[in-house]
Parts: structure tokens; sequence; C-alpha cells
């Protein structure tokens, strides 16, 4: 019985010397010292044998599991958890419990981004109603009742004297009633015009922006939508000042840049013609400034107006304007 | 505005490339929307020559041709044509052509014989009005040429997207005036001949039949008059048709056409009277007075307002003034006197009475934008020339000019140094001078960089010296002014509170794995009914949208509940179940009349479907209640409110929600919102099918809410002990309700540093109507370690004051 446990002994040795992995060496445990291992069998037969030979053949047996118990622990620690090729382990392809995303609708997201811009180049965020008397839309604005220019914009009105506002720049002389020059401001959010077709929503989002100061320049005006168009687009992007018309600015400008979908060769989204017509700009009116009580002949300002849907089509590649609003969690997913 | 450059070209010489025009015009502010080739529809038309005619062996008035049009064989082509014979040259358009009035060409038979091809008549190609037989090009082109080149007539349209305040640029003479501007030399426009021929002059005078009274000066300051006898009204002639056509006008007759060829060229709408309907030989022009019917030349009645200014003769209303004549006065087939009226109408009241009416037409277009007040004469005289020219009439000597409110001519000082400060340049005298010149401003030096202008009467528009800075800057090139950036004070404003607290609750909201949804702010005229609100809910003041788009976007919302759960209907329907959504945006309540509504900004979310799906981790399982909750406690804590209460609804504050499944939030004493799960008869009156649940929170009224700063706490230096506790009670007996009155005790003792629910169970083996809830107390001392000892009397008083309030049982 002796040679018995030696054998064991040597057998186990042997096997524990040449376990490769964790996983090998709980195999050998097991063999040898689980519940119907090699060692415990031998440990509950002693009883079997002869008295004399029993407390020998039990201290025996003791010291070989508490030797080999040592020794898998001491190699094992050594060992790396590994397979046969060293790298079993788990499966790693097996998909993650998720941590689910969400998003900002596109539209924040671009509103954000160009808010950045001019925020980094000095301009203070002004908010004003949603719902705005005909008075601040338009007469504020240089656009009287009976204007040809109403035309330009068609009005919701909830009555004869307040309207949903048509563009973010009643803002604008609301501010400047409060405040003297220099004021540098853009104010953001939801315009609403009654039209509703392919291209257009009766209810989208503007950016406005507004600086007065003593002698601010067509060349200012350029310069910092300049700056915008670069920091939006990309510093490649050229771009274009068109003469326009705006009741509240003299002169006005309409801003093209390079189509960016096809570089100017001309595509079905820029109709061909190779630009883009992005916003709206302008010196602002001597009349507006009357409006609000500045000094025509000390100060000059510029007005810009930027519409958010079409920037963010033209970042994205979105093509049907009616998207923003049906809240598809599959586009919303996509940005 | 349409304008051909063949036309433009009778008063401007201009040598450039229709693109370099097009661009030009653009970069000068006149927008050219499109460029046509106006003879694209000559496409596929060709010389051809006609070989041989043989009769058409099933038909007496048909010949067979077979011609050469310059393919490689011979073609046949059946003609109904007289006059057609061998040898002629003609145009042929070949399959594939599609001729005015969309006559497609295609091959085909006529009564059994092949037809590859249509001979034309100058008719057929608008190019001639000779309708009775096939076109004669007299002279011998190389079969197969196109038309157009063989011919010589290539011409090219402008389309103009003229701004409001160009209404110079409403006329041909206006675009060559800008045109002029661009060409070298600049060029001033050729203005047409207006001096009356001599040899086309009655003897009568205007003013032995006619008589022109303005009562209503304000509105009609000019009015001029010609006239004009023994008018044959006929078909116009060949080229005023075709003048007309080009740019998109039907003609009518002669003398229609001749007013509307004037308006065109001179941007002076005229209007033509059958001289011999109007009672008295009278011309009155007045307000209608009183509310009145009247016909106009289309055949459609009208009702007019008494503040309508009208044309008038001796008895009644002729012309409803600067919009359209009266059927009763209109030129047809047997008119034989013709008076012309060239007038200046108020802009403002024309453009009222054409909104009123629903009337727009190329004359009211024009007066609303404001025409050239000193054009009405020359506008006349030119018309009435051509009448008499093409009708063949005479006509009366003097002319009619009543003009009681004489126009002053627009002079503007301009300061040179505020011009190139306004534009940031520095052009000299000469340069500003030299622009403003080549579109016919006067300028004057007056003093030390300072001139007088004069402004041409033609433009309307320009009134103070910033509208002469444009004019130079557009004329410059606005590309050709250097870009420079402002030199400002870096003087910052404090961001609005409410800005930041948007953009918190955004950014919490997609940490919560929420997708941000904007929704139209008009909402269905029915929603308040769909949400089930009480008679007495204030969201029942809408705002209602006096022109709406449709009846679903015809009130301004006052919740943001019908747009999530449109939402919800739209993701739904692309089977998309699942769904966590949130918006923030502003909804209105009317308060007076004429006053602006109440503007409140709020943010909700809705979530339904499912918390998880089937997954190797997972079992599919539905959303809930404490879902919603989790996100709406989350919020509360990213905006640092601890003391938020959740208290059941028990009254019609919220009828969205199913009964027993609704919570308002508390903050003190302050509702900053409520939350719960919709409502079944909600859901059906959006169409929605599966379980929904939705918060509703006041962003100003949580501002309110919020502590100011956090102030750090320093971290504790002894560890925590925790205890448990169980207690059975009554199942309806809120969780919230113990939690409070432990909360209560807890503030009292120092010790208590945190208590919260681990388990709520119910069922076997407790009894029926019963509930165990397990809650753990976590105890820490400032000072010590804390030990069995210190905290045995307090856990044991607070779980007998619990067991005593709430008739509550340990568990067994």
């Amino acid at each position: 019985m002796q040679n018995r446990i030696a054998e064991i002994e040597k057998e186990a040795l042997e096997n524990i010397e040449k376990a490769g992995s964790k996983e090998e060496l709980e195999l050998i445990s097991t063999r040898y010292l689980g519940r119907k291992g090699v060692v415990t069998g031998f440990l509950r037969n002693i009883s079997s044998l002869p008295a004399n030979e029993r407390p020998l053949a039990g201290q025996n047996a003791n010291r070989v599991k508490i030797k080999l118990e040592a020794l898998i622990a001491q190699v094992s620690s050594g060992l790396e958890t590994r397979g046969v090729d060293g790298f079993t382990g788990i499966d790693v392809t097996l998909p993650g419990r998720p941590a689910a995303r969400g998003a900002l609708h596109p539209i924040t997201q671009v509103l954000n981004e160009i808010c950045g811009i001019f925020m980094r180049l000095g301009f203070d965020i002004a908010e004003g109603p949603e719902v705005e008397t005909d008075y601040y839309n338009f007469e504020a604005l240089n656009i009287p009742k009976y204007h040809p220019a109403r035309d330009m914009q068609d009005t919701f009105y909830v009555s004869e004297n307040i309207v949903l506002r048509t563009h973010t720049s009643p803002s604008q002389p609301r501010a400047m009633e409060k405040t003297d020059p220099p004021v540098r401001i853009i104010s953001a959010g939801k315009v609403f015009r009654c039209d509703s077709d392919l291209t257009h929503t009766p209810m989208f989002h503007q950016v406005e922006g507004l600086m007065v100061d003593k002698k601010i320049s067509f060349g200012d005006l350029k310069g910092i939508l300049t700056t915008f168009v670069h920091q939006f687009f990309d510093k490649e992007t050229s771009l274009r000042f068109r003469p326009s018309f705006f009741p509240f600015t003299e002169p006005s400008a309409e801003v093209d840049i390079r189509c960016v979908m096809c570089k100017g060769k001309g595509c079905r989204v820029c109709s061909k013609t190779g630009w883009l017509e992005v916003l709206g700009s302008g010196m602002v009116h001597p009349a507006v400034f009357e409006n609000v009580g500045y000094d025509t002949d000390k100060y000059t300002g510029f007005a810009f107006g930027i519409g958010i849907e079409r920037m963010a089509m033209l970042k994205y590649g979105i093509d049907d304007i009616r998207k923003y609003y049906e809240n598809d969690l599959r586009f919303l997913g996509q940005f | 505005m349409k304008v051909s450059l063949s036309w433009l070209k009778e008063y401007i010489p201009v040598d450039l490339d229709p693109l370099e025009i097009s661009d030009r015009l653009t970069m000068a502010g006149l927008e050219v929307d499109s460029i046509e080739n106006l003879y694209d529809y000559l496409d596929n038309v060709v010389v051809a020559r006609i070989n041989e005619v043989k009769k058409h062996p099933n038909a007496d008035k048909l010949s067979c041709c077979l011609v050469d049009a310059g393919k490689e064989e011979l073609v046949q082509i059946v003609c109904g044509a007289p006059n057609v014979r061998e040898g002629m040259y003609v145009p042929c358009a070949l399959p594939g052509a599609v001729l005015p009035g969309d006559l497609k060409i295609k091959k085909s038979k006529l009564r059994g014989e092949k037809s590859q091809g249509m001979l034309c008549s100058g008719s057929e190609l608008r190019l001639a009005v000779d309708a009775s037989g096939i076109m004669d090009l007299e002279e011998e082109h190389l079969p197969g040429t196109p038309l157009e080149e063989a011919l010589d007539i290539t011409d090219t349209v402008f389309e103009i997207d003229l701004t409001p305040n160009r209404p110079d640029c409403l006329s041909v003479i206006g675009v060559a005036r800008e045109v002029g501007a661009f060409t070298e030399p600049k060029g001033r426009v050729t203005l047409p001949e207006v001096s009356l021929p001599e040899e086309k002059m009655a003897r009568e005078s205007i003013h032995d039949f006619a008589k022109v009274e303005i009562v209503d000066s304000d509105l009609c300051p000019r009015y001029s008059a010609g006239l004009l006898f023994d008018v044959k009204v006929e078909p116009s002639p060949f080229w005023l048709r075709q003048k007309l056509e080009s740019v998109g006008l039907t003609p009518i007759n002669n003398v229609v056409d001749v007013t509307n060829f004037v308006m065109l060229e001179t941007g002076q709408p005229l209007h033509a009277f059958d001289f011999d309907n109007l009672a008295k030989g009278q011309i009155i022009v007045k307000r209608a007075g009183k509310a009145i019917d009247f016909t106009t030349l289309d055949d459609k009645a009208h009702k007019l307002e008494s503040e309508m200014l009208m044309i008038c003769d001796g008895e009644r209303p002729v012309a409803l003034a600067g919009i359209m004549g009266g059927e009763n006065s209109e030129i047809s087939d047997i008119t034989t006197r013709v008076l012309i009226e060239s007038a200046y109408f108020n802009p403002v009241s024309i453009r009222r009475t054409a909104r009123k009416t629903g009337i727009a037409t190329d004359a009211s277009h024009r007066f609303e934008r404001g025409i050239d007040p000193e054009g009405t004469v020359s506008a006349m005289k030119r018309a009435v020339s051509l009448i008499a020219e093409i009708c063949d009439a005479s006509i009366a000597q003097d002319i009619i000019d009543e003009y009681p409110l004489q126009f002053p001519s627009v002079e503007i000082d301009l300061n040179i140094d505020a011009l190139n400060t306004r534009l940031g340049t520095d052009f000299s005298l000469e340069i500003i001078k030299g622009i403003l010149e080549s579109v016919e401003f006067d300028i004057e030096k007056t003093g030390d960089g300072q001139v007088k202008v004069g402004v041409p009467s033609f433009r309307v528009d320009v009134i103070r010296p910033e509208d002469l800075s444009e004019e130079v800057a557009r004329l410059w090139g606005y590309n050709n002014i250097k870009t420079s950036y402002p030199l400002v004070a870096a003087r910052g404003k404090v961001l609005a509170p409410l800005l930041l607290l948007r953009e918190k609750i955004r950014q919490a909201m997609i940490g919560f794995s929420f997708y941000e949804a904007i929704n139209y702010n008009f909402i269905h005229e029915e929603s308040c009914d769909h949400l089930k609100l009480a008679e007495t809910d204030k969201r029942r003041s809408v705002e209602r949208i006096l022109n709406p788009i449709s009846d679903q976007m015809s009130v301004l919302r006052t919740s943001l509940i019908p747009g999530l759960l449109d939402t919800m209907k739209r993701n739904n329907s692309q089977q998309t179940d699942t769904l966590n959504i949130f918006e923030i945006g502003k909804i209105f309540f009317a308060t007076q009349k004429g006053h602006l509504p109440r503007e409140k900004e709020m943010v909700a979310g809705l979530i339904t479907g499912n918390r998880s799906d089937q997954s190797w981790f997972s079992k599919k399982a539905g959303l809930d209640f404490y879902d919603l909750k989790g996100v709406v406690e989350g919020l509360l804590d990213e905006m640092f409110i601890k003391e938020a209460q959740f208290l059941k609804i028990k009254d019609d504050t919220c009828p969205y929600f199913e009964k027993g499944f609704g919570a308002i939030v508390k903050v003190s004493d302050l509702v900053v919102g409520s939350l719960g799960k919709v409502d079944a008869g909600v859901l059906k009156n959006y169409g929605l099918k599966q379980d929904a649940y939705v918060f509703d929170f006041d962003l100003g009224i949580l501002e309110e809410a919020m502590p100011g700063e956090v102030q750090a706490v320093p971290l504790p230096r002894f560890p925590s002990v925790s205890r448990d506790m169980t207690f059975i009670v009554d199942k309806h007996i809120e969780v919230g309700v113990i939690l409070g009155q432990m909360q209560e005790i807890a503030k009292k003792q120092a010790l208590i540093e945190d208590i919260f629910l681990f388990d709520v169970f119910e069922g076997k083996p407790l009894k029926e109507g019963k509930k165990s809830l397990s809650f753990r107390l976590v105890y820490r001392s400032a000072t010590k370690t804390l030990t069995e000892k210190n905290i045995k009397k307090l856990h044991t008083n607070l779980s007998q004051t619990i067991l005593n309030e709430f008739n509550a049982d340990l568990p067994e």
C-alpha cells in the first residue's frame, strides 16, 4: 500500500508539472483531490486496511494530499488562464450587455454647433417669444402693413396683430430697445411660415445675428460670415456675396457657398448652378435703428439669418426636410 | 419677370454671352433663375427638300412626299398642305420632336401610308402667322440642317426672380438699364420713339369727347389718357404675338396686346376702354363709397368694399382701378373708339384691394410695388401710336394728363466718408460718380466729400444715403469689397439660466438613452378632447391659428404630450415598438384677445415597449411606471433636487393618465410636473395599441426648485454600519408614507445616514392583503466607529415607531 500512494504521488507530480493552464490544473486537481479523486478514494479506503497499516497509510496519504494541494495552488498562481493554445478564455464575440445611447435631434446638434461658433466670436444669446406682435415681427423691422415684402414670408396669424414669428429677427429690436451699443447677439429658435411641401415645413429653425457698434462695415459682415462658413463647413469652402433685398438691411446680401455636394460642378442639389444659398444678411437699415432710438450717424451694424434645416441637410446629406419632424427613431438614431 | 435677349437688344447694345449676362445680372441683384433657349422646341426640326410628291392612294386631300431630310435614305411623309411641291425647302419635324401645344411627332401611318415625320407650317412652329400651308423657306439649304441654324434665329429668355424693391425692373427697359451698367462702354438705353405720328392724327381733340376727374387724388395722384378713333380690332401681327409669347403671355387682340406689350416694355400698366361704353365720355376716379357688386372682364363677380378705388364713367364703375377692367367696358370685336388709361395708383391701396378680392394681375403686381410716376404720359403715347399703326386707327388731338398730386423729385445728400464707413471701402468721389451715373443717377458735388444725388423717378426704392451705398456696392461687386474683421470690446454677458438648464436636461436625457424629438408647435384642434381634458382645464384655453395649414395643425399646443403620442404612433407604424423620447419646447396659453399668449417652456418624455429584449443574458420584459419614475428621479438628481415628493393624483388634473397610475411631483410647495401611465381611452384616441408612460415638467418651475450652487461635503472618516428591518403591513399603505416617517425620525438623529427600501414582497406565506417591506438603514458617526451598542436602541425605537404607527408586524 505504501507503494501505491507513492505511485500516485509521483504520477500526480508529473502531471502537475506538465499542466499548461489553469483549466488543465483544475482537471488534475479534480482527478486526484476531487470527491471521486484518486487520493480521496485512497483515504476513504484506509478503513479496509489491516489495523496496523492504517496509521502510516493515513499519515502518508494526508501528507500527499497536503503536498499536492499546496503545489497545485502554487502552480496555479503562476499560470495564466489559458487553454491548450494559451488563449481559450471567453467568447469575446458574444454581444455585450448594451449600454443604450440616446441622441439630440440633428437640428439641436446643428443649432448648438452654430451657436457655439458665434459664441466663440463673442456673441451673446438673446431669446424672444415664438408668438410675436406684428410690430416686432414686421413694423420694427421696416416692413409696414401692405408692403410687398410681406409676400416674402407667408405668415400665420393668431389675431390681426399677433403672428407666429416668421423669423427670429424680432429678437433684435427687442434686444436693442433694452441695451445701447455695442450689441453682439444671436437668437436661435423656431420660426413659422404657412408653407408646406417637399422643401418647406410650416415650422423651421433659424439663427439670426446682430452686431452694432461704431464703424461696423459691410467688410466686417463679410469677415464674420466667412469665418462662420469656414468653421461650419471647412476652410476650403468658397463663398460669394450676392446683392438681394431684405427690408431691414441696406445693402442686403445673400451668401452662397460652393455646392458641398458637387464642389461646384453643378448637380441636383444646387440646381446646376454650383452654388447654394445658405444665408441672408446685410447692413442694418437705418429705419430699424430709428425705431429703437439708435443714432444712425453714430452707429452702423450688420445682421444675418441662417436656416438651420438647410445647414443640417447639407452637413448630413438629408434630402427631405419633412424627415426632421417625423421623429422616426431610425432617423434620429443616425446622428 | 421674363425677358428675351433679342428684346433687350432693342434698347441696349450688348455683345455678351447669355451665360455672362445671366451671371452679371445675378451678381448685380437681379437673380436669374433660369436661362432658356427660346427655340428649344425646334430640336429635331430640320430643313428638308421635297424630292417627289405623289397623290395619297386613299385620300384626296393628302399627298405622300419623299423628302431628303439629311438622312441616308429619303423618308416618306404624308402631308395635307395645298402648297406642297417638288423642289421646295421646308421645315420638317422628325420623330422625337415636340412642337408647341405639346404635339409629339412619331412615326405613324396615315390612311395606310407610312409617315415618318411632319412638314410644318409657320404657325405650327410659332415662326409665322400663316397656317394655310407648309412654310416655304424659299432658299436652298443643306437638307438636315437644324432649322434654328438655317434661319439664324437663336434667342435666349432669362427668367429673373426680382426682389420686391425693384419694380423698375418689371420692364424690359428696366432690365436693359441694368445690363447697361456692366456693358463696355457703359451705355444708356435707347428709349422707344414716343412722338405721335403726324399722319395718324385726327382733327378732333380728346377734350371734345372725354373728361377725366380725379376725386380721390390720395389714391390716384396721376391719370393720363389718350383717345383713338376707327380702331380695327383684329388678331395682332406676328411680331407682336411672338414678343408676348416669348415671355409667356397669351395674345388676345391687337389693342389689348399693345397695352400688354407697352407694360412689359416700360413697366407702366395700361388699360384700354371701349370708349363707346363710357357713359358721357367721362372717367371719374373715386372710392366705391359703398359696398358694391362688380364683374371684372374675366367674367367673375366680386363684392367690393367702400374703400376700394374705382374707375367710373358718367354713371357706373367700369374698372377696379389698377387691378382689372370691368366686362362692361372691355375691348370687343366691334370696338372702334378706344381710350387708353395710363395712371399712377397708390401702392398700398392697390395691394389692399388685390389682397381682399384675391385678384392678382400683372398690373396690380406693378402698381403695388410702385411704378415710375413720371412715366405715364410716355407709355400712353407709345401705346397710342402703336395702336394707330397696328389697328389702322387715328389719334385724337391732345392728351389728358390729370396730375393733382405732384411727386417731388428725390435728391439725396451723400457723404462719401459715411458711405465708405458703411461699406468698409475707400472709394473716391470719381468711382462713386461713375457707378451711380451708369444707372442714371445725377451727381453734383456740393462740398468737401459731399455730393447731391438726383434719383431717377423710376427708382422708387432709393430714398436715403444708405440706399445709395447699396447701389455702389452691388455695381462695384460685393465680392470685390475687402473682407475685414470687426474690432469690438471683449465684453460678454451671463447666459440666461433657462438656457443652461435646457442644455443640462438635454444632456441628462441622452445620458438616460432618450432620443430628442422636435414636434410642431401646432396640433390638432381636437387635441384637448383626445387628452380627455376637463372642461375647466386651463390647457383648454388654446390659441387658434386663423389661417392654419390643416385641422391637424390648427391650434397652438398647451401640452407637449399630443406631439409625443403622435411621434409614438408614427414609430409604431414603422415597427419601432420600443421608444424613449423626450422633447423640450414651448406651450402657449391664450390671454386677452389681441395680447400675446403666455409661453411656458416644458420638458416631456415618453417611454413605451420593452425594458429588455430577449437576449442571451435577459428575458423580454415590458417597461412600466417605475422605469419612467427612475428617469424622472435621475433627472431631478441631475438638478440636485433632493426632496421631491411623488403624490398620487386623485382628481382630474391629468385625465390622460390611467386612474391610480399617475403622480404629481412636488418639491416643497412647487408642483414641478407629473408622470403616469397613459389612459387606455387616450391611447385609443391616438390609435395606439401598446402601453405608454409619459412625464411632463415645467422648466421654469424646475429652475425655481433647484438649489443654489452645490457645496462640497467632506468625506466621512469612519465606516458605516448597516442594519435591515422588515415589516409586514397592509398592502395599501404606500411605501413613501412609511419611508417619509422614517426619514422624519432620521432627520433628528445624527447617526442615520441613509434609509432605503430593498425588497417588497406579496403572497404566500403572507396573509392576503399584506405585504412585507424590507429597509436598510445605514448608520455612521462623524467621530467614531460605531458598534452594535451605539445603534441598538435607536434601531429598536425606530422599528417600534413604525410598528405602532402603521399597525405593522415583524416577520415570524
